[in-house]
């Protein structure tokens, strides 16, 4: 992390103020904790719900539907609105205006519930990621979805909705005291000015799609079957049910992640990493410093000749997993460089592969594996067509293991497991066994080590 | 395979020497009669009434099929030695060591710094024989830290020490 520069000053004034002690645990009695309610919009946000509801059983049986809505009068159905609409209304506004959130000293509290009230406090340090997303029609509402991933939540404590000004400045204001600024001055830090990476031109997205085996697989499949079940039964509903879904897998497999995918930012602030995409639905995510406890780095079969590779990443806590959707080897390689600081991806040739009687345990297989360890990561490589190369930065490491089974025991071979914190393992498959537990040994001597120069949690302070 | 005695410490200390050769500690032989007990009870039931019943019904010839869960029982108890033979840890200066297994052999290091708790449990059975386990939880669900069968006082002795270097060398994400 460097101190900011001149050009950042600018935006950032406080950041050039001598760095602030960290906020006390308990919130300064001078700030009273101000308690905000969620945008007014946010009652319509399951407003479709009885209405898809009402479609599908009108798909699902279109006979008796036409014979319902023929017998359906005047009077019943203003009745049904009648009762159903304020109820629905009542519902959401009771939901919506029961819904609290507050930022105090140290944590974002969000209180929720009508019955069953409950409270969430979010520790700030404890931020792994914040994802501003707008779908489609949020959009078009103005309006915006904050998302803070915390370790160990199974719900995913969100606010939905805000305004998307409200959403922004609040996730400024929350970065910024999880930086470690001063509650008084948080608010008014606002955003750190990004510096953008790299972004991904649309045409070259559509041609990774293109030159990706799974995309041509699920349309190939969503062709082939219909049509011979067609020729096997001759029957429509059989063939449509089972179209529908494959055509569905094919979409979501190409299209879809186009459109996910689509312009594609990665930008680089004090606040961490931005990613910024969508072509519909707009995300917007941050990672701070620090937060990154894997990378892998996927290299397709028919990518290869043309050097571009997938980068995805594990962030402890957070769904998001994918840094780069398809970039030039070496740019990727400078973007993990950026996000794993004092990381060098190791290069082809500096992985060195398992002994040559792995090949008993694994044919073929044995050569795609490889094993690089630098005084900053453990890199291990496995996949022959597809090639992957994981990395984890030794401070990121939880534990160690060392498994071998009686075949593995027969050929002097042992695999290495490295635990992270994002439940991921990496692994560095049939290695020789005095080589494996010599890793093991300098493993867990590198991963204690290895903390003591990575950056605090709150990364300004 | 040398077994220290359970009250070692000299794994504590931060020479180099207790560093590079870990002082390894087996398992009482509490955990061991325990298992074997239970072998016994269970195999020898099924033995007896695999040679009563169709030796009784069906003629003497058919008591021969209580041979294989008599095989099944010599067998499960040598085995059950090797495996309680194989399960050693070590507390080093920095983080704890333990390797199990006879065919499929592990061997797990967890930093101290790493731990974000440790549990100490004992089921019924386990208490009637004077046994607890002892687990430990990092931020990695993979991380399978247990060990099993020790003295209760020795778990206690070994959660407490545990706890305390964790605080001493705690780390976060």
């Amino acid at each position: 992390m460097t101190t900011p520069g001149p050009e950042d000053g600018t935006t950032r004034a406080p950041a050039d103020t001598p760095p602030p002690e960290p906020a006390p645990d308990t919130p300064p009695p001078a700030r009273e904790v101000v308690e905000r309610r969620l945008h007014p919009v946010t009652p319509l946000r399951r407003a479709w719900a009885p209405v898809a509801v009402l479609v599908g059983w009108a798909l699902h049986d279109p006979d008796q539907a036409q014979r319902q809505l023929t017998r359906l009068t005047t009077t019943h159905l203003l009745i049904g609105l009648a009762v159903l609409i304020p109820a629905a209304a009542l519902y959401g506004f009771l939901t919506w205006w029961f819904t609290h959130y507050a930022v105090t000293g140290t944590e974002l509290r969000i209180r929720t519930g009508l019955l069953f009230r409950r409270t969430a406090h979010i520790r700030l340090e404890r931020i792994q990621a914040i994802d501003v997303t707008q779908p489609l029609l949020a959009r078009v509402a103005g309006v915006a979805k904050l998302k803070l991933d915390v370790i160990g939540t199974g719900k995913k404590d969100e606010l939905a909705f805000l305004g998307a000004g409200e959403a922004r400045a609040l996730r400024a204001e929350l970065l910024a005291r999880a930086a470690g600024f001063a509650p008084e001055t948080a608010h008014e830090v606002g955003e750190a000015p990004a510096r953008q990476l790299l972004r991904v031109p649309p045409r070259v997205l559509a041609v990774s799609l293109l030159l990706t085996g799974a995309t041509w697989g699920t349309l190939l499949a969503a062709l082939a079957v219909p049509t011979l079940l067609w020729l096997a039964t001759h029957n429509l509903w059989t063939v449509l049910a089972t179209a529908l879904p494959l055509l569905g897998a094919a979409g979501a497999s190409s299209a879809g992640r186009f459109v996910g995918e689509y312009d594609w930012t990665v930008a680089e602030s004090q606040d961490g990493l931005r990613l910024d995409h969508g072509l519909l639905d707009r995300a917007h995510e941050t990672v701070p410093p620090g937060r990154v406890q894997t990378v892998r780095i996927v290299e397709p079969l028919l990518w290869r000749r043309r050097g571009w590779v997938r980068v995805e990443l594990n962030v402890a806590g957070s769904s998001n997993s994918v840094l780069l959707p398809v970039a030039p080897r070496e740019i990727a390689e400078s973007v993990v460089a950026r996000v794993l600081p004092g990381v060098s991806v190791p290069a082809g040739p500096a992985l060195s592969r398992p002994p040559r009687r792995a090949g008993w345990r694994r044919p073929l297989w044995w050569r795609g594996y490889g094993l690089a360890v630098t005084d900053a990561v453990f890199a291990a490589r496995y996949g022959l067509l597809r090639r992957r190369l994981a990395l984890v930065p030794h401070a990121k490491v939880q534990s160690v293991r060392l498994s071998q089974g009686p075949w593995q025991r027969a050929l002097r071979l042992a695999d290495v497991h490295v635990d992270t914190g994002a439940n991921k393992t990496v692994t560095a498959r049939l290695r020789g066994a005095d080589e494996a537990a010599a890793l093991l040994r300098a493993q867990a001597e590198r991963s204690r080590t290895g903390r003591r120069d990575a950056p605090p949690d709150r990364w300004m302070a | 395979m040398e077994t220290g005695s359970p009250d070692d410490t000299g794994a504590a200390d931060t020479t180099d020497a207790a560093r590079t050769e870990p002082v390894w500690t087996g398992l009482p032989p509490g955990l061991l009669r325990m298992r074997r007990l239970l072998l016994v009870v269970w195999l020898g039931l099924l033995t007896v009434a695999a040679a009563l019943l169709p030796g009784l019904f069906l003629g003497p010839l058919w008591a021969a099929l209580a041979l294989p869960p008599l095989a099944l029982l010599v067998w499960g108890w040598v085995m059950l030695e090797r495996n309680w033979r194989s399960w050693r840890y070590a507390e080093r200066a920095d983080d704890l060591l333990i390797s199990r297994g006879v065919l499929w052999r592990e061997e797990t290091v967890v930093p101290y710094g790493r731990m974000q708790l440790v549990e100490v449990t004992s089921g019924p059975v386990e208490r009637h024989f004077g046994l607890a386990s002892v687990q430990l939880h990092t931020a990695a669900a993979a991380t399978d830290a247990t060990i099993p069968g020790l003295d209760p006082a020795e778990a206690e002795r070994l959660r407490d020490r545990l706890t305390e270097l964790g605080e001493a060398r705690s780390a976060g994400l």
